[in-house]
């Protein structure tokens, strides 16, 4: 992902850069992406592609798809692929999932608008 | 056994986002076992925290050496989290996220293009967060660090000095179940993140 930092890692860390590698092969979903069903449920589906999908009528993230299910996050990473194949969901990526950077270092027009949104907390 | 259809399921789903949600936010909430991360994400979160867990990826572990066995153990972490609505169509998602060595595969799975981190801290074990600390250096993640105060003890000059925190990194106090504290925290951090941002002339043209 970022051969300096690889290169700056202890090796007794590298399990962690090794991780975050095979996120980037299979990174078709953040953990904050959000997703939207396209169809409705049907009779014969596997029982957790129904609930997916009844779950994301509204756009619904990763991590809360994760939770209803009981499923650690990468085993609905792959259910969610098996339904994205197929059409009958779509995804709506986070804006810094496109940076490919760690960090994501957002707009200040985005920052302005957290700001706003934590003020009115 | 399956319930009756009409009885409420045990997952509740909680408020939906608007339908025009586009764009999920991050910032992660890191700190030892019992410190009040999971305090600090319901104190400001619109739902109630929810958890789940992620399991250590295999793929890619042990494959510059097949000999390694490391690629047989798995990790398994446990995480909460919660969400503020920003705008129509932004959500920002707060993670509470354990912050011992064996957890940090979770921020390459899954934090990674974060916004950026509180630590939170108990001053009776800094030595818990010594470890965040240094990770987030060295990733590059812009943080701020919150003391949750549980009784009277040394001032922020010392805790500045006893985790090694350069002047720059915000450091604050908290009391993790207030939401007023917890928002006072995480306003600090997007502050923080201003001021970082307009010093770096190098983001200029970007997209």
């Amino acid at each position: 992902m970022n051969p300096k930092r690889i290169d700056g890692e202890d090796p007794d860390r590298l399990y962690t850069v090794t991780g975050g590698r095979s996120r980037t092969e299979e990174s078709t979903f953040d953990s904050v992406t959000l997703v939207v069903g396209e169809c409705e449920p049907r009779a014969g589906m596997q029982s957790e592609h129904m609930r997916i999908l009844r779950m994301c009528a509204r756009p619904t993230a990763v991590v809360e798809v994760s939770a209803a299910l009981g499923m650690p996050v990468s085993v609905v990473k792959i259910l969610l692929r098996d339904l994205m194949d197929t059409g009958q969901i779509t995804v709506r990526h986070p804006s810094s999932a496109s940076t490919a950077a760690n960090v994501h270092s957002p707009s200040s027009e985005t920052l302005k608008q957290v700001l706003d949104a934590l003020q009115r907390l | 056994m399956h319930s009756n259809a009409s009885e409420a399921p045990a997952y509740q789903t909680p408020a939906p986002l608007s339908a025009d949600a586009h764009d999920a936010l991050k910032i992660v909430v890191v700190g030892g076992f019992g410190v009040g991360k999971t305090t600090m994400v319901g104190a400001v979160s619109e739902i109630r925290p929810l958890s789940t867990e992620e399991v250590m990826t295999e793929a890619g572990v042990g494959i510059d050496d097949p000999s390694s066995v490391r690629s047989k153990t798995t990790t398994t972490a446990a995480f909460d989290f919660g969400r503020i609505t920003i705008t129509e169509d932004k959500i920002l998602y707060l993670f509470g996220a354990p912050g011992q060595e064996r957890f940090w595969f979770l921020w390459d799975q899954l934090f990674a293009g974060s916004l950026g981190a509180v630590v939170l801290a108990d001053p009776r074990r800094l030595e818990d967060s010594w470890y965040a600390v240094d990770r987030l250096e060295a990733h590059g993640m812009p943080f701020v660090v919150a003391i949750n105060r549980f009784e009277p003890g040394p001032g922020l000059a010392a805790l500045r000095e006893a985790l090694s925190l350069p002047d720059e990194v915000p450091l604050v106090e908290c009391d993790a179940r207030s939401r007023h504290d917890c928002k006072t925290v995480l306003i600090s951090l997007v502050r923080h993140l201003n001021d970082l941002y307009a010093l770096s002339p190098a983001r200029e043209g970007t997209p």
